[in-house]
C-alpha cells in the first residue's frame, strides 16, 4: 500500500545499541526510519527489544550507543516530556485520582493552557473516541474498553505528531480488540499523525500497519508492508512469525537465476524461489504456506510440484478445512482449503497427492 | 463492528439491581419467588443463615476484643467518674453531712461527728480508712494523715464510756454476756441485720451472706437502737471477716459508746421494763447512767487531730460524696471542684491543659518528621530491585528489634553535650566547645528519638501503598508533558496519599501514648501526658484521675479521626494494595 | 468482681484439694524485688542460705518493685496475689498499708530477736515506719560528683549547697524528677535550718522559696527518673554533679574506678524492707513468716552488706558488718550510717510526705513544664 510513500525521515533511529547490564546487548546496531503519517509496527516476541526501542524513543531509557533523530533533531538529550510524543500504555494508565476529563486536561493544563481552549479541546478528544458523555467519571468506573479509549483520547489531545502505543490492546478481550484496532488506525489515518505500534500480536500488526518491524533478538529481522512480509518473508524467522507456516529442511544442489533446486532430507528433490541462501550445498529450510498447497489434481497448476503425502488428522472449521499430513517426512505438514462444494473432504490413513509451485515455495536460511 | 459502545457495557450481565429495578416497576405488586413467598422475604431468609455463619467464624475474635479492648474502656469510663469510696466508708456521716450548710462558716455539728465516730471505728476496724484518706487526699492536702492516726485513736475516745458500763455491772466486760444480751428473746430483726450486711459488704468487699451464729433481737433493736446496731456490725464483721464465734469475743469499744449513747438519750428509761436476758446489768447501768460521760465528739474529734477542725477538709468531704463525681474530670483539665463549684486551679499547680496541647503539637510534629524523611525512604524501597529493598528493609526494621534500654543509651551516646554528635561538631570546628548543641533531655530529644522509633509504622504502610503504584503512571504523565516535579506531585504524590493517611494515623496515635521514651529522653520540656498517665497508676495510685486523662486523650484521638474523616475521607486509608 | 473472685477462690480450692489436702508450708515462694546488684546482695545474703537449708523450697524473683505498688493494687482488685514477699521502699510500704494491700505484722511475733535477746521492735527501732514494713536496709540519697572538673580550679564540693553554687561550680547537675529531696536541699542551702524544714515546706512561701533556689540551677540541671542515668552521666561527664543513691555511687567509684567522688553532706536517709502482701493463704503465710524469721536476723542483715554498700537495719548488726564479698575492701567506712559519713543528714519524713506528696508532685511538675 504505502511501501512506495515517501520517506521522509520524521523518526531516524541511526545505529542505535542499547544494555543494561554492559555485558548483553539487548538492542544491537538498529537502523529504522519512519515516515510522517506512517503506521509502522514494532512486532516481536517478549525479549526481542521492541519495547526497549519504543521506551527510548519515550525519552524513558536512554540509548547506550547511536542517534535518535526526530523530525531531523536529535532527542538522544531531551528529557521525554519536552519531546511532545504522545503515548498509550498496556494498562492505560489512567490516573485514577482523576476523573476522565481532568485526565484529559493534565497534558493541557502542563502546557499552560487556557480553560476555554482545554475545554473545547477535551470535548473533542472524548468525541473523536465517542466516549463524550463520559468525561465526569473516574477511570475506575469505566470498562477496559472505554478506559483505552480515554487513554487513546488522552494521548492525541495535546495534537502530538508522534504517538507511541505499547502493546496497548493486550489487556481487552479479542472482539473489542478488533473493534479497536479498527478505530485506532480510523484515527490515526483521519489524523494524519504518525504512530508507532508495539505488538506480539502478528495479526494486530498485519492489519492495522503500513509498515512493520519484526524484531528478533535485539534486531529487525525484516521492515516491510504487511503483504510483503507475508508474501515474501525474508528469512526463516519471519516466515515462521507471521502467520503459519509449513517448512521442510534440506540442501541445496543447485541455485540460479533465483530458482534453487533443493534435495530434501527424504530424498525428494524440489524446485524453490532462492531467498536466503548463497550457494550449493547450503542447509536450507524452504517455506510454504497451508494456503498454497493443493491437493485437489484438478486445480493443480501445471507447472506445480507433486509430492505424496498421508493424511494424519482432518479439521472442519467452517470456512476453510485444515487438513495435516506426513510429506517428506514432516508431519505437522498443514494444508488449509477453502470449503467449496467442489472440494473433497479427507479421511485420516488417506494417501493423496500434494503440490505447489515453484514461486510459492521459498529456500531460506536454515 | 461499527457499534462503538463496548461490550462490556452492551451486554452487561444482570445484576441483582436489575431484579429490583424490575420488581418496582413491576405494577402489579411485590415480585414472588417460585414457592409463592415475595422474593425480598425469600432472599432475606437466604441470607440469615449466611450472616449467622459469619458471625460465628468472628465469634472468638469478636469475644476476645470485647474482653480485651471494649472492656478495660468500659472500665476506664466508669473509674474516671466513680466515687463510691466515701459513701461506702463513711456511709451515716454522708448522710448527716447532707443537712450541713457548708456555706455557713461553721463546722459540721455535732450528729456528723457523732455518725463520723462509729464509721470510722468500723472503717478502721475493717483498715479502710487509710484507703479513703488516701483518695481524699488527692483533693486536699493533709487528709491522707488525718484518717491515718484518727483511726488509730478511736478507742481513746470510747474509753471512759466502757469503763463508766463495766464499773455499773462487771458482766459488761464479757462478751459471752453481750452475745445473750443482743440475742435477746422473741423475733429477731433482720432488717437491720440485713442493713449491716450491706453496709459492710460495701466496705470490706467481701461477701457478708449467710448465717453468722447471731441475729439481734427486734425488741433490743427498738430499745437500745444504736448499740443493737453496732453489735450487729461487730458480729458479721467477727463471723466473716475475723472467722470468730460471736458469742466468743468481747465487743468492740463502739459498741460501749453506742450503748452509752442510746441510755443517755431515754433508754434509761425504756430499759426500766425490760425482762430479757441482761435486764438486771442493763438497770444497773441505766442506774447509772448520770454517770456516763457526756462527750462532745465534735471536741473530742478536734483533740484527737486539729484536722477535723478546718472546714476545708469537711467540705472536701461534702463535695466528693456522691457515688459519682466530675472532679477527675475537672482535674484533668487544671479545674477542681471545691464546695463552691467548679474553679480554676492554682496557676503552680496547672499542667495538663499544656500537656495535652503539648502532647498534641508534638505527635503531629513526629508525624510530619515521619512523613518527611519516611516518604524518600519508602520511595526507595517500592522502586529498588527486589534484593536491594530486601537489605534496606531489615535497616529500617532494625529499631523494632533493638530493645528500649539500647536504643535508649545509643541515643544518649549520641546526642548529649559530650555525646558522638557533638563531639564530631566541635572537632569540624562547626560548633565551639561552649556552646555544644543541647540534642537531648528536652523536646528535640523526644522529636528524635519517637521519630526513629516510629519511623517503620510510616515506612511500611507508604511503602505497601506506593507498591500499588504503577511506574507507568509517572511515565505516563512525563509523556503528557509533566515535567518531574509536576508528574510527581500532580499523578504520583495524590495516589500515595492513602499511605501517607494510613501512616500518619498509626504514628499519630501510638505517638500520643508514648511514654517511656519521653520520659528517658524529653527532660522536662519533651513530656507527654501519658507520663502524667503512668504517673497516675503507678506512683500516686490516683487511677480514677489517670482514667479521667486517659479518656480525654481517647476522645482527643476520635476527635482527631473524625477530622480526618471529615478533610481526607477514612476510605482515603490504606495499608496496602 | 465478686464473680471473679469466686471463681478463683473455687479454681485454688480445686487447686488445693488436687495437692491432696491442706499443708503446714508451700515450698514455692514468689519474691519481688530491685533487680541489679540489690537483688543480688539478697540472693547471696540470705535466699541461698535459706533453700539450703530447705531444700525442697524454691524461690522465683520478680524485678517488679518499681511498679509493686500499682502491681500489688490491681492484683487485689483481680483477687489473685501472686506475689508472697515485696521488697519496697518505706514510703509506698506506707502507701500499700494505707490501701489495705499489705498486712500488718507484729514484728516481735514473726521476727527474730538479736543475739542477745533484744526483742525485734526494739533492733530495729524507729525504722518500722509503718506496721505493714519489715525493714532491711538503710540507704542514703546523695551526691557524687566528678574529681576532674578543670573549671572547678582544684576546689571540691564540701557541702550540700556547692549544688546551687554556680559560680564555683559550674557544670550541669542531675537531679531526681520528683519534689522529694530536692526541695528539702533547696530550702537548707537557702538557709533555713534542717529542724524548720518541713513546717517552712508546709507553707505556700516556703514552696514558693524553695522553688525559687532550684530555680537557680534549673537551666543547668538535667533531670533524671531512673537510678542508672545519673550515674552514666557522671561517667560520661555530662554532668559535674549528680544526686543518686549511696550504693550506686560506691559501686562507680570502688568496683568501676570512675573519677567520681562522694559527698556525704546532707544525705537523706530512706529504708528499703519487706511487705507480706494482705490476703495471702494460710499455708503461703506460713511460709513467708518462715523465710522472714531467717532472712531478716542480726546475721543475715549484716551478711547483706558484704555485697552492697547499704546499711543494715538492725541496730544490733551493725557492729558485724565486714569485708567487701569481692573487694576485700571494709564496708563500715561506705556505710551512710557510718558517723563520720552521717554528720549531717536528713531523715525521710514518710508522714509528712504521704500527705504532700500529690499537691507537691503537681506543683512541681507544673514547675519543671514552665521550663
Amino acid at each position: 500500500m504505502t511501501q512506495q510513500a515517501p520517506h521522509d525521515d520524521f523518526v531516524v533511529f541511526d545505529r542505535v545499541q542499547k544494555s543494561y547490564d554492559g555485558e548483553i546487548l539487548v538492542v544491537k546496531d538498529l537502523n529504522l526510519s519512519i515516515a510522517r503519517g506512517e503506521f509502522l509496527t514494532m512486532l516481536g516476541p517478549s525479549g526481542s527489544g521492541k519495547t526497549t526501542c519504543l521506551m527510548m524513543l519515550a525519552g524513558f531509557e536512554t540509548a547506550t550507543h547511536g542517534d535518535i533523530r526526530l523530525g531531523g533533531n536529535a532527542i538522544n538529550n531531551i528529557p521525554p516530556h519536552k519531546r511532545g510524543i504522545g503515548m498509550v500504555f498496556q494498562n492505560y494508565a489512567l490516573f485514577p485520582h482523576m476523573t476522565v476529563a481532568e485526565n484529559l486536561s493534565f497534558p493541557l493544563e502542563v502546557r499552560n493552557m487556557g480553560k476555554a481552549e482545554r475545554e473545547g479541546k477535551i470535548t473533542r478528544a472524548l468525541d473523536m473516541v465517542q466516549m463524550g458523555a463520559f468525561g465526569g467519571r473516574r477511570p475506575a468506573q469505566l470498562s477496559g474498553g472505554q478506559q483505552q479509549r480515554i487513554a487513546l483520547a488522552r494521548a492525541l489531545v495535546f495534537e502530538p505528531e508522534l504517538v507511541l502505543m505499547d502493546e496497548p490492546l493486550g489487556a481487552l478481550d479479542k472482539q473489542l480488540r478488533e473493534t479497536l484496532q479498527f478505530e485506532i488506525t480510523r484515527l490515526a489515518h483521519n489524523l494524519g499523525i504518525t504512530v508507532v505500534y508495539v505488538t506480539h500480536d502478528q495479526t494486530e500488526a498485519l492489519t492495522m500497519s503500513d509498515r512493520v518491524a519484526v524484531f528478533d533478538d535485539g534486531r529487525i529481522q525484516q521492515l516491510a508492508s504487511p503483504d510483503t512480509l507475508y508474501e515474501r518473508p525474508e528469512n526463516s524467522f519471519v516466515a515462521q512469525f507471521i502467520g503459519e507456516n509449513n517448512t521442510l529442511s534440506g540442501t541445496v544442489v543447485e541455485l540460479a537465476d533465483g530458482k534453487a533446486t533443493v534435495r530434501l532430507d527424504s530424498g525428494d528433490v524440489i524446485a524453490t524461489t532462492a531467498v536466503n541462501v548463497s550457494a550449493a550445498g547450503d542447509r536450507t529450510l524452504v517455506s510454504v504456506r497451508p494456503e498454497r498447497v493443493e491437493y485437489n489434481v484438478e486445480r493443480m497448476k501445471p507447472d506445480a510440484f507433486r509430492l505424496q503425502a498421508e493424511v494424519l488428522e482432518f479439521i472442519y472449521m467452517g470456512d476453510i478445512y485444515r487438513t495435516r499430513v506426513r510429506v517428506a517426512g514432516n508431519d505437522d505438514f498443514i494444508i488449509k482449503t477453502r470449503n467449496a462444494p467442489d472440494q473433497r473432504r479427507l479421511k485420516p490413513g488417506e494417501t493423496i497427492e500434494i503440490g505447489w509451485l515453484p514461486e510459492d515455495c521459498r529456500a531460506l536460511d536454515a | 463492528m461499527a457499534d462503538v459502545t463496548d461490550a462490556t457495557t452492551a451486554r452487561r450481565a444482570p445484576t441483582p439491581d436489575d431484579a429490583a429495578r424490575l420488581a418496582d416497576s413491576d405494577q402489579s405488586g411485590p415480585m414472588l419467588a417460585a414457592d409463592g413467598r415475595p422474593l425480598k422475604q425469600s432472599l432475606q431468609r437466604a441470607l440469615r443463615r449466611e450472616k449467622l455463619r459469619a458471625l460465628m467464624l468472628i465469634a472468638p475474635l469478636l469475644l476476645f476484643v470485647l474482653v480485651t479492648f471494649i472492656a478495660p474502656i468500659a472500665d476506664m469510663l466508669f473509674r474516671s467518674v466513680e466515687n463510691q469510696i466515701v459513701g461506702n466508708t463513711l456511709p451515716r456521716t454522708v448522710e448527716a453531712l447532707a443537712d450541713w450548710n457548708d456555706d455557713a462558716e461553721e463546722l459540721p455539728p455535732e450528729p456528723v461527728f457523732r455518725a463520723l465516730f462509729f464509721d470510722l471505728f468500723l472503717a478502721a476496724e475493717a483498715k479502710a480508712h487509710t484507703r479513703l484518706g488516701s483518695r481524699l487526699n488527692y483533693e486536699t492536702t493533709g487528709i491522707s494523715s488525718l484518717f491515718r492516726s484518727s483511726g488509730r485513736r478511736m478507742d481513746d475516745v470510747a474509753e471512759p464510756f466502757q469503763d463508766v458500763l463495766e464499773q455499773a455491772d462487771p458482766q459488761f466486760g464479757d462478751g459471752a454476756f453481750w452475745y445473750r444480751l443482743m440475742t435477746g428473746e422473741g423475733d429477731a430483726d433482720t432488717s437491720l441485720l440485713n442493713d449491716q450486711r450491706e453496709r459492710l459488704a460495701a466496705l470490706t468487699r467481701e461477701g457478708m451472706g449467710g448465717d453468722i451464729g447471731f441475729a439481734p433481737s427486734a425488741e433490743i433493736a427498738a430499745l437500745l437502737p444504736r448499740a443493737a446496731r453496732e453489735y450487729s456490725a461487730f458480729a458479721l464483721f467477727t463471723a466473716r471477716i475475723d472467722n470468730d464465734v460471736v458469742a466468743e469475743e468481747d465487743p468492740w469499744e463502739s459498741v460501749y459508746v453506742a450503748l452509752a449513747l442510746d441510755l443517755q438519750d431515754g433508754g434509761a428509761e425504756r430499759v426500766q421494763s425490760y425482762a430479757g436476758p441482761g435486764a438486771d446489768a442493763l438497770q444497773a447501768a441505766a442506774a447509772n447512767a448520770d454517770q456516763l460521760p457526756v462527750v462532745d465528739f465534735r471536741e473530742a474529734f478536734i483533740e484527737v487531730d486539729d484536722g477535723w477542725g478546718d472546714r476545708t477538709n469537711w467540705e472536701t468531704m461534702k463535695t466528693y460524696s456522691p457515688p459519682f463525681t466530675s472532679g477527675y474530670f475537672l482535674n484533668s483539665v487544671d479545674l477542681q471542684l471545691t464546695a463552691d463549684g467548679v474553679e480554676a486551679r492554682e496557676e503552680n499547680q496547672r499542667i495538663y491543659v499544656m500537656l495535652f496541647q503539648r502532647t498534641m503539637f508534638m505527635s503531629l510534629v513526629i508525624t510530619f518528621s515521619c512523613i518527611l524523611l519516611g516518604y524518600p525512604v519508602a520511595w526507595l524501597l517500592a522502586n529498588l530491585p527486589m534484593r536491594t529493598a530486601n537489605l534496606l528493609m531489615i535497616l529500617v526494621l532494625l529499631p523494632f528489634w533493638t530493645s528500649l534500654l539500647v536504643r535508649t543509651s545509643a541515643w544518649k551516646v549520641l546526642l548529649q553535650q559530650q555525646g558522638v554528635i557533638n563531639d564530631t561538631l566541635v572537632w569540624l570546628g562547626i560548633v565551639s566547645d561552649g556552646g555544644r548543641l543541647a540534642l537531648i533531655n528536652n523536646q528535640l530529644g523526644t522529636i528524635i528519638a519517637m521519630t526513629h522509633i516510629l519511623l517503620p509504622f510510616m515506612i511500611l504502610p507508604l511503602y505497601s501503598v506506593m507498591k500499588t503504584i504503577p511506574p507507568t503512571y509517572l511515565r505516563a504523565a512525563k509523556s503528557l508533558g509533566a515535567t518531574n516535579w509536576t508528574a510527581f506531585w500532580r499523578v504520583y504524590f495524590p495516589n500515595s496519599v492513602p499511605g501517607i493517611g494510613a501512616g500518619s494515623i498509626l504514628v499519630f496515635i501510638l505517638s500520643i501514648g508514648y511514654y517511656i521514651t519521653p520520659e528517658l529522653v524529653g527532660g522536662t520540656t519533651g513530656v507527654f501526658i501519658s507520663n502524667r498517665i503512668a504517673y497516675h497508676i503507678s506512683s500516686s495510685l490516683n487511677w480514677g484521675l489517670a482514667a479521667a486523662l486517659g479518656t480525654i486523650l481517647l476522645a482527643a484521638v476520635l476527635a482527631l479521626y473524625w477530622v480526618y474523616d471529615r478533610m481526607v475521607g477514612i476510605d482515603n486509608v490504606k495499608l496496602g494494595g | 468482681m465478686k464473680l471473679s473472685n469466686m471463681l478463683l477462690a473455687s479454681i485454688a480450692l480445686a487447686f488445693a484439694a488436687g495437692a491432696g489436702g491442706a499443708q503446714d508450708m508451700t515450698d514455692d515462694m514468689t519474691l519481688v524485688s530491685w533487680g541489679g546488684a540489690y537483688q543480688a546482695s539478697q540472693q547471696k545474703a540470705y535466699v541461698e542460705p535459706y533453700l539450703a537449708d530447705n531444700p525442697e523450697v524454691s524461690a522465683v524473683w520478680d524485678e517488679s518493685s518499681p511498679e509493686a505498688v500499682a502491681k500489688l493494687r490491681a492484683m487485689n482488685e483481680a483477687g489473685n496475689i501472686t506475689w508472697d514477699l515485696v521488697d519496697v521502699v518505706a514510703s509506698d510500704a506506707i502507701r500499700l498499708c494505707d490501701e489495705g494491700l499489705a498486712m500488718e505484722v507484729d514484728h516481735d511475733e514473726i521476727l527474730a530477736p538479736a543475739p542477745d535477746g533484744t526483742p525485734a521492735s526494739e533492733d530495729f527501732g524507729d525504722l518500722i515506719v509503718s506496721d505493714c514494713f519489715i525493714p532491711q536496709i538503710v540507704y542514703s540519697t546523695t551526691f557524687g560528683y566528678r574529681s576532674d572538673v578543670e573549671e572547678w580550679g582544684g576546689n571540691e564540693p564540701q557541702d550540700v549547697c556547692a549544688v546551687f553554687d554556680l559560680d564555683t561550680f559550674p557544670g550541669q547537675r542531675a537531679l531526681e524528677k520528683r519534689p522529694i529531696n530536692n526541695l528539702e536541699w533547696a530550702l537548707l542551702c537557702d538557709g533555713v535550718a534542717k529542724e524548720d524544714l518541713y513546717d517552712v515546706l508546709e507553707t505556700e512561701e516556703g514552696q514558693q522559696r524553695a522553688f525559687a533556689k532550684l530555680d537557680t540551677i534549673k537551666d543547668q540541671t538535667i533531670w533524671w527518673s531512673a537510678a542508672a542515668e545519673p550515674i552514666q552521666a557522671l561517667a560520661d561527664g555530662e554532668v559535674v554533679i549528680a544526686s543518686t543513691y549511696n550504693g550506686r555511687l560506691f559501686s562507680a567509684i570502688a568496683e568501676q574506678d570512675q573519677p567520681i567522688k562522694m559527698l556525704w553532706d546532707a544525705q537523706v536517709f530512706d529504708l528499703d524492707g519487706w511487705i507480706i502482701p494482705e490476703g495471702l493463704p494460710e499455708d503461703r503465710l506460713a511460709r513467708v513468716k518462715d523465710f522472714l524469721n531467717f532472712a531478716t536476723d542480726t546475721q543475715r542483715l549484716a551478711d547483706q552488706a558484704a555485697y552492697i554498700s547499704y546499711g543494715p537495719a538492725r541496730a544490733s548488726s551493725a557492729p558485724m558488718v565486714g569485708k567487701h564479698a569481692d573487694l576485700g575492701i571494709e564496708m563500715a567506712p561506705h556505710m551512710p550510717t557510718n558517723p563520720e559519713n552521717a554528720k549531717n543528714t536528713i531523715l525521710y519524713n514518710y508522714e509528712w510526705w504521704a500527705d504532700y506528696r500529690d499537691d507537691l508532685d503537681a506543683k512541681f511538675q507544673s514547675w519543671l513544664a514552665q521550663g
